[in-house]
């Protein structure tokens, strides 16, 4: 085993008893969430129950007011370079510029993410995410769905062994959630992980094989998904 | 090496969206021009009121422009959330500074040159004589300046009222390296030997040295929620 690779127990993204306090507001408190490669989660909850707060965290954008966030079994935040090389986000927002073209945008993240061969990637991205006839539009001219498809595209153009997917579904057509759905199932069957929220818990549930349920910034759950899950008011829509 | 490719990647995406949009060269220079426009109105000066007065007219004029530049430049970041897709890549937050920086510095310093411009044509004076030294004197304190706004820009970026917080964030922080640019200017275009401003040329320098040094250092925190 090299001598980088943790072993295969500690593999992984973890938050160890974190909370995030914004001024008195506990917008996530004393979660603890272990993320291994082949997990497909399901983060399920009401508005302002703490899921966006908890991907943020995950993601490096945020820091925790308690506890601690653990990538390989060491602090994230002091070794942010490799878990930033290892996850990749899709948030509410795109992260795009809209005045730049589908192309230019990934070029861009991938200068930044110093990937090899980048031009093969982007080539092999815009093929796999259907942005080929795309490529040399501004991104402020597509949909929102093939906006979602770019951001997808900039998300996995380094490979992440973690996705993290802030409801991913919203505002997407029927061909692009097909899509998305279909990338959902693909990960963990490639040996990574993928984390998304979604309101749709149908959908949500029949893509993962695990639930965490938040509710006013706590894990009120974290299991296997089994058909409607009903606990601590946790209901399926 | 690569630090150098992620500063550049950063400065050309910032000038390729510039030239896309051309909102705020346009903006900046015609804000610019109009302060100097007023304040004809408001003075007329003489040729010898001019080496008076045209120091403070020239930084008032660069630090409003500058705001609007800094506002700008933020403003297009946060469109889609960019500063933070820029920190979900693993580079050093310092260069991301770095690369916004050299692209507002060279924003604001096209829209002086065409302030500079402005002023020579509507107060009848000749920058020619004095350039050798107005140049360098100005684009230390513009660099100065530059380094402020960029870090107070981010800073702004994701707080409510940023238009108003910008310069109220701002500008006290940058009164020494305003204070040092109308001295040297002063000096500069009245012809006086270097030697009467050196130590307000070196104010200016050391403070863009240190607040670049800082912001490069502090700017993870900047970024982060």
């Amino acid at each position: 085993m090299p001598p980088d690779t943790p072993p295969p127990n500690r593999a992984g993204l973890e938050l160890r008893n974190v909370s995030k306090f914004f001024g008195d507001l506990a917008a996530l408190a004393g979660a603890n969430l272990c993320v291994r490669p082949g997990d497909a989660i399901l983060l399920y909850g009401p508005n302002g129950a703490g899921k966006t707060t908890l991907l943020r965290l995950l993601a490096t954008l945020a820091r925790p007011s308690e506890g601690e966030v653990l990538f390989d079994g060491k602090d994230l935040h002091r070794q942010p370079a490799a878990a930033k090389s290892a996850i990749g986000f899709v948030s509410h927002a795109t992260f795009l510029y809209g005045d730049l073209t589908v192309r230019e945008n990934l070029k861009f993240f991938g200068t930044l993410f110093a990937l090899p061969r980048l031009d093969a990637r982007i080539s092999s991205s815009l093929d796999r995410f259907g942005l080929r006839e795309r490529a040399d539009t501004p991104v402020r001219k597509l949909s929102r769905g093939l906006q979602q498809r770019v951001s997808l595209a900039r998300a996995l153009l380094h490979e992440p062994r973690f996705l993290l997917l802030d409801e991913p579904f919203t505002g997407l057509d029927a061909a692009s959630v097909d899509t998305l759905a279909g990338l959902i199932r693909e990960i963990p069957a490639r040996g990574k992980a993928v984390v998304f929220s979604t309101h749709d818990f149908e959908r949500g549930a029949a893509l993962a094989g695990r639930l965490v349920a938040l509710e006013a910034g706590r894990i009120v759950y974290d299991g296997a998904v089994e058909g409607r899950i009903r606990k601590s008011g946790v209901r399926s829509q | 090496m690569q630090s150098l490719k992620i500063i550049t990647a950063i400065f050309v995406k910032d000038l390729r969206l510039e030239w896309r949009n051309r909102v705020t060269l346009a903006s900046v220079c015609v804000f610019g021009i109009l302060v100097v426009f007023l304040f004809n109105f408001a003075f007329e000066p003489g040729q010898e009121e001019s080496l008076r007065l045209l120091p403070g007219l020239l930084w008032i004029s660069f630090a409003f422009a500058g705001v609007l530049c800094f506002n700008r430049s933020f403003a297009l970041e946060r469109e889609n959330a960019g500063l933070e897709g820029m920190a979900l890549a693993p580079v050093d937050p310092g260069l991301i500074y770095l690369g916004k920086l050299l692209a507002n510095l060279l924003f604001l310093s096209i829209a002086e040159c065409v302030i500079v411009f402005a002023v020579s044509l509507w107060y009848n004076f000749s920058f020619i004589p004095s350039l050798r030294w107005f140049a360098p004197v100005t684009f230390l304190g513009t660099l100065g300046y530059v380094a402020v706004g960029t870090t107070f820009g981010a800073i702004a970026a994701n707080i409510h009222m940023r238009e108003v917080m910008l310069p109220v964030l701002q500008f006290p922080v940058a009164v020494p390296v305003f204070i040092a640019g109308i001295e040297a200017t002063t000096g500069a275009l009245k012809g006086d030997p270097p030697s009467t401003y050196v130590s307000w040329t070196k104010l200016a320098a050391s403070f863009a040295v240190i607040f670049i040094v800082l912001s490069y250092l502090l700017f993870e925190y900047v970024l982060e929620e």
